[in-house]
C-alpha cells in the first residue's frame, strides 16, 4: 500500500534574553555547573516569578514575523510533573492562551516550489535543568543552569508530508529566528530542539492515523534519520495488520533508531491549572506597533526583493538571502561590482566553497565583501579572465592582499596588446601547420571546435594571461 | 460525581504521594465529598463569563532584562544533602 506520512513539529527555542524567564540569573551557555541558579530556579520556599519583558518581547516578534495572530492577553499555567531536574515540581507554561496565535510560514522547496505550513500556535515557557547520568555513586547530577531559561515553544500544524519538508521548515524557521534576533539557534548547543508527531495513512486517506511522538532530535539531520525511520517502522506495523500505538518515543542517533520511552519518564497527565503566583499578561496595540516597526526585513521578503532588484532565481535568492550576515555581505559585492549576478555566482560558488571547506561563518570570511567586489570589477574590465581570478581569489584567502595588489605583484594582468597577442597567435599557427590545414579544409561546424584547440595553446603560451576575445579576433583573421 | 479508588491511586502516584491500603477508602470519601461541593459550583450559570486566571484584578507587571543575581552556589550546596562536582546529587532516576 502507498503510504502518507502526516508530521507535525514542536519546536522548543531558546530565546536571546541576558537573564532568565522569571529571575535575574544570567543564561550564558557552558558556565560552571549551578553557578547560574538562583534562588528562584532552585525552586527555594517563598520564591516568586517575575517575568522578563525582552521575552515577551520575542514572542511577540516571532509572531509579528508569521503574520500570526498575537495574544493581547495571555496566562501562564502549571504544568505539573516530577522530575529532579524541574525543581519545582512543575514547569510554568502556557497552555489556554497563549501569546501566539495561529500562523502560517512559507516553506521552500528544493525542487523550486513552496508551501504554506500552517503554525498552530507559539507559547512561553522555561527550560528544565540538565541530569547527568553517569555514575555518581549510584545517583544523579543535576546542573541548574538552564532551569529557568526562557523558551518559545512553537507547534505547527499536520502540514507536513515528508522528511524534506519537515527539514526545510525547520531551515526557514532557523533563518527567521536568526533575522528577527530573537535566539542565537545554535542547534548543537540545544538552542533549538524538536519533538516530531508522525503518523501514516493510506495515500487518499483523510483520518489521521495513530501518531508516535519522537521527542529530542536537535539536528537537520538527524530529523531526517528519524521520520525515515519511522515512517519505516510505523509502514510495517500497518502492513502486516498491526496498529500502531501511541506513545513518545526517544531518537538515538548512535543506532540510527527510535525506541519507546520508559513508562517512568512519560508522565502524560500534566494537570495543568492556571499560575497563582503570575497575573494576567496583558499587551496593548502600541506595543505591538512599536514591536513592529523594531522588526527588520524578514527572509521572505528579502527573497522577493532579490529576485526583484537582482533578477536573481528563487533558488540562488534563497541561498544568499539564508543569513541577515550573508544576504549583507552579498549586497555589499553587488555594490562595489554592480553586477548582481556575477556577483551571486562568486558568491556562492567560490566564497562559500571555501568557508564551507575551511567549515567558517560568512563573518569570520578572510575576504570581505568589498574586496571580492573588487575582484569583480577586475574581470568585468577584462584585466583578468574568470580562471586567474580564481588564482587571485586564492591569493586574498590566504592574506596576501587586494585584488590589484596580487594582479600587479604576480604579473597576472590578461594582455590584451594586439601586438603582443599577435605575435603569440602567429607562433602557435607556424609551430601547428597540420592543424592549421585541417582547420582549413573542415567546414564551419567543425572549424569552431578546432579553433578551440588554437585558443588552448595561446592561453598556455601566455601563461592563461591572453585576452580571450582578442584572441578569438585575431584567430579568425589569420586562419583564412 | 464520584470518584474510583484506582483515580486516586493514579493521582496519588502522579502527586507522588503514598497513600497506605488502609487509608485510601477514608481517602476516597472524603475526595468524593469534596467533589459534591465542586459539582455544587458547576451547577452555577457560567454562559458569557471570562473564565478568572487571577483573583487579584490586576495585570503582570514586567523585569527589565538585566542580570541581577550573582553566583551564590557556595552557599545553596552548603545546605544541600549531596552534592559533588558542582552537581546537587540525587536519587537515580533512569535504572
Amino acid at each position: 500500500m502507498q503510504w502518507e506520512t502526516v508530521i507535525g513539529l514542536e519546536v522548543h527555542l531558546q530565546l536571546a534574553t541576558r537573564s532568565k524567564i522569571f529571575s535575574g540569573s544570567p543564561t550564558t551557555f557552558g558556565a560552571e555547573p549551578n553557578t547560574q541558579a538562583s534562588a528562584v530556579d532552585l525552586a527555594m520556599p517563598g520564591m516568586l516569578p517575575v517575568l522578563n519583558e525582552q521575552a515577551v518581547r520575542y514572542a511577540v516578534m516571532f509572531g509579528l514575523g508569521i503574520g500570526a495572530s498575537i495574544g493581547m492577553r495571555s496566562v501562564f499555567d502549571r504544568k505539573n510533573y516530577f522530575y529532579p531536574d524541574l525543581p519545582k515540581g512543575y514547569q510554568i507554561s502556557q497552555f489556554a492562551e497563549p501569546v501566539v496565535g495561529a500562523g502560517k510560514f512559507e516553506i521552500q522547496l528544493e525542487d523550486g516550489g513552496s508551501r504554506q505550513i500552517g503554525i498552530t500556535r507559539a507559547h512561553l515557557e522555561e527550560d528544565a535543568g540538565k541530569s547527568l547520568h553517569e555514575d555518581f555513586h549510584g545517583m544523579s547530577g543535576i546542573d541548574l543552569n538552564r532551569a529557568g531559561t526562557p523558551l518559545l515553544e512553537i507547534v505547527s500544524e499536520p502540514d507536513i508530508r515528508n522528511a524534506a519538508e519537515a527539514v526545510a521548515y525547520l531551515k526557514a524557521l532557523h533563518s527567521l529566528v536568526i533575522y528577527l534576533g530573537i535566539s542565537d539557534g545554535n542547534m548543537a548547543e540545544g538552542s533549538m530542539r524538536c519533538d516530531i508527531n508522525i503518523s501514516l495513512r493510506p495515500m487518499g486517506s483523510k483520518e489521521l492515523g495513530t501518531r508516535a511522538e519522537i521527542k529530542n532530535v536537535n539536528s537537520f539531520r538527524f530529523v531526517e534519520r528519524a521520520i525515515r525511520h519511522e515512517f519505516e517502522r510505523q509502514a510495517e506495523i500497518l502492513e502486516s495488520g498491526g496498529r500502531v500505538v501511541q506513545e513518545t518515543r526517544l531518537y538515538d542517533a548512535d543506532r540510527d533508531e527510535t525506541r519507546p520511552m520508559r513508562s517512568k519518564e512519560v508522565a502524560n497527565d500534566y494537570r495543568y491549572f492556571p499560575e497563582p503566583d503570575l497575573l494576567p499578561v496583558v499587551i496593548d496595540e502600541a506595543y505591538v506597533e512599536e514591536v513592529r516597526r523594531g522588526l527588520p526585513e524578514l527572509p521572505m521578503d528579502k527573497r522577493k526583493r532579490f529576485v526583484e532588484q537582482y533578477q536573481l532565481s528563487a533558488y540562488d535568492a534563497s541561498v544568499l538571502s539564508d543569513s541577515p550576515a550573508l544576504a549583507a555581505y552579498y549586497e555589499t559585492v553587488v555594490r562595489h561590482c554592480s553586477d548582481a549576478k556575477i556577483a551571486a555566482n562568486w558568491v556562492q560558488v567560490e566564497l562559500m566553497g571555501q568557508l564551507n571547506k575551511h567549515e567558517l561563518g560568512i563573518n569570520d570570511s578572510p575576504v570581505s565583501a568589498q574586496q571580492l567586489g573588487e575582484l569583480i570589477v577586475r574581470i568585468l574590465d577584462h584585466s583578468i579572465s574568470g580562471k586567474i581570478a580564481k588564482q587571485v581569489f586564492e591569493a586574498m584567502w590566504q592574506g596576501e592582499g587586494n585584488a590589484d595588489d596580487i594582479i600587479e605583484a604576480r604579473g597576472l594582468k590578461q594582455v590584451s596588446d594586439s601586438g603582443a597577442l599577435e605575435s603569440m597567435v602567429d607562433e602557435v599557427i607556424a609551430s601547428n601547420a597540420a592543424q592549421v590545414e585541417q582547420y582549413l579544409a573542415a567546414d564551419e561546424a567543425k572549424r569552431k571546435k578546432l579553433l578551440g584547440f588554437f585558443v588552448g595553446q595561446i592561453m598556455k603560451l601566455s601563461k592563461g594571461q591572453a585576452n580571450p576575445q582578442m584572441v578569438n579576433q585575431l584567430l579568425a583573421k589569420k586562419l583564412t | 460525581m464520584a470518584i474510583e479508588q484506582d483515580e486516586i491511586e493514579k493521582i496519588a502516584e502522579l502527586a507522588r504521594i503514598r497513600i497506605a491500603d488502609e487509608q485510601i477508602g477514608d481517602v476516597t470519601r472524603r475526595i468524593t465529598e469534596i467533589l459534591g461541593m465542586v459539582d455544587q459550583l458547576q451547577a452555577a450559570e457560567t454562559d458569557g463569563v471570562e473564565p478568572m486566571a487571577n483573583p487579584l484584578d490586576a495585570t503582570q507587571r514586567l523585569r527589565v532584562d538585566e542580570v541581577t543575581e550573582s553566583d551564590q552556589r557556595d552557599a545553596f550546596q552548603a545546605i544541600a544533602p549531596a552534592v559533588e562536582q558542582g552537581l546537587y546529587l540525587v536519587p537515580k532516576v533512569i535504572d
